[in-house]
């Protein structure tokens, strides 16, 4: 599996590190709504498809990036720095791939 | 500025650094294994938007233009610069005290200055066969399109974290951590058994 870093090119999947599911919206620290936060934890999508993921670099660059990879096929779709602030999920954040 | 009295740098790779001629050199030596200690290794990074400002810095001070792109870098003769990440770039010198001409210039709007000097080991490999013993080593391509002259990378051998310029049509610099270099040095020099190699 490749992954194309917007700086370093494709690389070998093993020079990333999955840092967890896209979708998530982190509650703002002081907040007390407790489905926010118990959404932020465990609520997950999980879909048998096309899925936002953030991935590090690690091996390489250390960016953080906003993948879109298909769960089944392990294609990937597009990737752009997670810098960027592309939020949505569904929306694909433009990248090089 | 003061003469200052600098403690002697101990290579890392000392025990293991054993100039001459091993391996396989009956038919020709192909690559040259070195060490080429420069007295400054830096990092330097600039916020988001303060990119072009560091890379005038960087020009001001080294002489070394930047050319654009992902990875760009230049070297020449005493210095070497190139970028290793987004807004971050390695800067190299053969004298000590680099660290001391940014300080100052760097300021704190523009972005950071870190002074690797005594963390990294630089080795550098030369000759025809260059591209083939770092390919084997390290997943991405080498071919001169691919990994232009002056161009810099950062990836890993088996966990340990090495930036990689190209100084040559065919020769690389390695910066590896100082604590690493020994051992990633050991395992060049068998990979580079099979071409015939030499210490200098
Ligand atoms: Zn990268």
């Amino acid at each position: 599996m490749l992954i194309t870093c917007p700086y370093c090119g494709p690389r070998d999947v093993i020079e990333f590190t999955y840092q967890g599911d896209g979708n998530r919206e982190r509650p703002q620290p002081p907040s007390q709504d407790l489905d926010a936060w118990n959404a932020y934890v465990y609520d997950r999508l999980n879909p048998a498809g096309d899925h936002n993921e953030i991935w590090q670099h690690s091996g390489g660059c250390r960016a953080h990036l906003r993948v879109v990879r298909n769960t089944i096929t392990h294609e990937i779709l597009s990737t752009a720095f997670a810098r960027g602030g592309h939020k949505s999920a569904d929306n694909r954040a433009e990248g090089r791939s | 500025m003061a003469e200052q009295q600098l403690p002697e740098r101990q290579s890392p790779l000392e025990p293991e650094y054993h100039p001459g001629s091993h391996g396989n050199f009956e038919h020709g030596i192909d690559v040259i294994l070195s060490e080429t200690r420069p007295g400054s290794i830096l990092q330097l990074a600039a916020w988001p938007g303060e990119e072009k400002r560091l890379i005038e810095i960087i020009r001001k001070v080294t002489g070394l233009t930047l050319p654009d792109g992902a990875g760009g870098g230049t070297s020449s003769g005493a210095r070497a610069v190139f970028g290793f990440a987004p807004g971050k770039f390695t800067v190299v010198d053969e004298a000590e005290g680099l660290a001391a001409a940014f300080a100052g210039i760097i300021t704190p709007a523009i972005g950071t200055l870190t002074d690797l000097s005594h963390g990294r080991t630089a080795i550098r490999i030369a000759g025809p066969k260059a591209e083939w013993v770092m390919a084997k080593f390290f997943a991405i391509d080498f071919a001169l399109p691919a990994f232009p002259l002056g161009a810099g990378r950062s990836t890993n051998h088996h966990d340990i974290f090495a930036q990689i310029q190209r100084t040559g049509a065919d020769q690389f610099d390695i910066y590896v951590f100082r604590s690493f270099a020994r051992s990633f040095w050991k395992a060049l020099c068998h990979a580079s058994e099979e071409v015939g190699y030499e210490v200098q």
